[in-house]
């Protein structure tokens, strides 16, 4: 049923988001909107050299959106650039593929379930697009283009 | 919970109707199809789809051509719904009504032919602040060609049009006013009769986007007055790419055609080509033939119902669904005009739209969440999206209270 999609971790996430935050001394930041729903996302992500070293974002969403940064930033501290881009891969594949190869994803393979709900997978995978251009943006400062999942 | 106070008549015999839609025979998730977007697209009765199976199963020809018995069959069942359409919309004579794919293409064909030929720089057309996109866009697309101005009637907090406003914006650069009969995200149904009067007394031109007032209210658009009328086949329980445009015929002679190809002309040669009579001068190329005989199917269907007693029905259900909505706490109705269509537009504090949309999904209630192809309309009431409860006339009050129950377990997910 829909708690498939709506696990208890994602609530928990979406109701108390950790690292909701503007972050000051950030280096590198992206905006993130998904013009289908009208969600708006602000990352900012503080490298030291090649690692996170803190990531924390703002902005208003769905569950799924609110949930999706939230457990983003978590699991991004502490990660080299080119490990944070991996996972974006894994977390991609294991939305929009029957049997993504890699199950190692912890606590974000609870949203396993949005592959059932096709509509939603723009949800989840909003807070990793704007994190692609926060990354891959010129100079120390990410792109300053907003990113759009359309 | 208790159910709504407000009596929905047994006059109306809707359980015979809802016989009618094979499509409401289902289950959903394992729950039975609550179909609560109506506004997105309607439902089609048995009478539409064995109309056009009947065309492709026996009737199957290209129209306006051949002398062969087929498709002599299937232009005179084509041409029918231009007759069907006429007495819909009470216009003068057949040949003022187009066959369009939607209200988008006839909206974007008046723009086009009428709006390049008669707006100049300077000019101005007046839009209002509840309009759908596809009666914002080819405007501002006109507008930005020619240098011309698009001015916007705003509406108040109960998603009314200020009509104070309106009047202050017509002056003579004015050139034409693009108006929504019924707003698809509010439901707020504009007072166009009195629109277009002031329109006229300004001299300007008025265009009526009645794509969701079509299925739900009758409409005259000689007592109206409007100069373009358009609605789209499959609000109106009809098939998907079909419309009607309804112009007056003094406008659409003067207006050169939108596209070029064959039945839109009377004689072609490298040299020169001359164009056809109204109203085949708009009808370039071989059209939505089954969609049109559909259509014609879904006009007699409606007007064998009675448009009054729709519009009767629909509004003690509206008032049904209204008061059990506002017995949730946190829910705020977007769009409470004082006339409305049966439209129940809704935000719950600290729930978003999509993810009540999801989970009413799995209860197997349709309904549409986002911004409904309405963006300004949002930005004006400050949200992101809504979720709409869109009724007709084949719902019931069982079905508004599957919604409000909905709704609760919603809450109870997200509290």
């Amino acid at each position: 049923m829909v708690h498939d999609l709506y696990q208890e971790i994602i609530l928990d996430h979406s109701k108390r988001p950790r690292n909701c935050r503007a972050m000051e001394d950030a280096n590198r930041h992206a905006e993130g909107y998904n013009p289908l729903c009208g969600d708006k996302l602000k990352l900012f992500v503080k490298m030291e050299g090649d690692l996170v070293k803190d990531a924390s974002f703002v902005g208003s969403g769905c569950a799924i959106s609110t949930a999706s940064a939230s457990l983003m930033t978590e699991s991004l501290k502490g990660k080299t650039r080119q490990q944070a881009l991996e996972l974006l891969e894994k977390f991609h594949e294991l939305l929009t593929t029957d049997t993504p190869a890699s199950q190692d994803l912890g606590k974000l393979m609870v949203f396993c379930g949005v592959r059932d709900y096709p509509a939603r997978v723009k949800c989840a995978t909003l807070a990793w697009h704007t994190l692609k251009s926060a990354l891959s943006g010129p100079g120390e400062h990410g792109s300053a283009e907003t990113v759009t999942t359309e | 919970m208790s159910t709504p106070s407000i009596q929905v008549s047994a006059l109306f015999d809707v359980d015979k109707i809802r016989k009618d839609f094979p499509v409401l025979k289902q289950t959903v998730h394992g729950k039975p199809l609550v179909y609560l977007d109506s506004a997105a697209t309607a439902q089609k009765p048995f009478a539409v789809i064995e109309a056009i199976r009947r065309f492709h199963e026996v009737d199957c020809a290209n129209i306006h051509r051949g002398v062969h018995e087929l498709s002599q069959r299937s232009t005179a069942a084509y041409e029918e719904t231009r007759a069907k359409a006429k007495r819909f919309l009470n216009a003068r004579s057949k040949s003022e009504l187009i066959f369009v794919r939607g209200t988008t293409e006839a909206i974007n064909l008046v723009a086009s032919s009428w709006g390049r030929k008669n707006v100049k720089a300077g000019d101005e057309i007046v839009v209002t602040a509840l309009e759908h996109h596809s009666n914002i866009v080819p405007w501002q697309m006109l507008c930005e060609e020619k240098g011309a101005r698009l001015r916007v009637v705003p509406m108040n907090d109960r998603g009314e049009l200020i009509l104070e406003e309106y009047e202050k914006l017509l002056n003579p650069r004015t050139r034409l006013v693009a108006m929504a009969h019924v707003s698809n995200a509010l439901g707020t149904i504009n007072p166009v009769r009195e629109m277009i009067a002031m329109a006229h007394k300004a001299g300007a031109l008025v265009l009526v986007d009645g794509a969701q007032a079509a299925p739900h209210l009758k409409v005259d658009v000689q007592a109206l007055d409007a100069d373009f009328y358009a609605f789209s086949g499959h609000k109106v329980c009809g098939p998907t790419g079909i419309g009607i445009l309804y112009g007056k015929s003094a406008l659409l002679n003067a207006m050169p055609p939108y596209q070029g190809g064959g039945d839109m002309i009377r004689t072609v040669t490298f040299e020169k080509t001359t164009y056809n009579d109204l109203p085949y001068k708009f009808e370039a190329g071989t059209p939505n033939i089954a969609g049109g005989i559909g259509l014609g199917a879904a006009l007699d269907y409606l007007t064998a119902i009675g448009l009054e007693k729709i519009a009767a029905y629909e509004h003690e259900l509206l008032l049904y669904g209204t008061e059990a909505l506002a017995r949730i706490p946190g829910l705020k109705m977007i769009g409470t005009a004082r006339e409305k269509a049966a439209v129940l537009s809704f935000v719950i504090e600290g729930i978003h739209p999509h993810d009540i949309g999801t989970v009413l999904d799995r209860q197997g209630i349709a309904v549409r969440t986002g911004h409904h192809c309405a963006q300004p309309v949002m930005d004006r009431f400050h949200v992101p999206a809504t979720t709409r409860a869109s009724l007709a006339f084949y719902n019931t009050p069982a079905e508004i209270d599957a919604l409000a129950a909905g709704i609760g377990k919603v809450r109870e997910l997200f509290a």
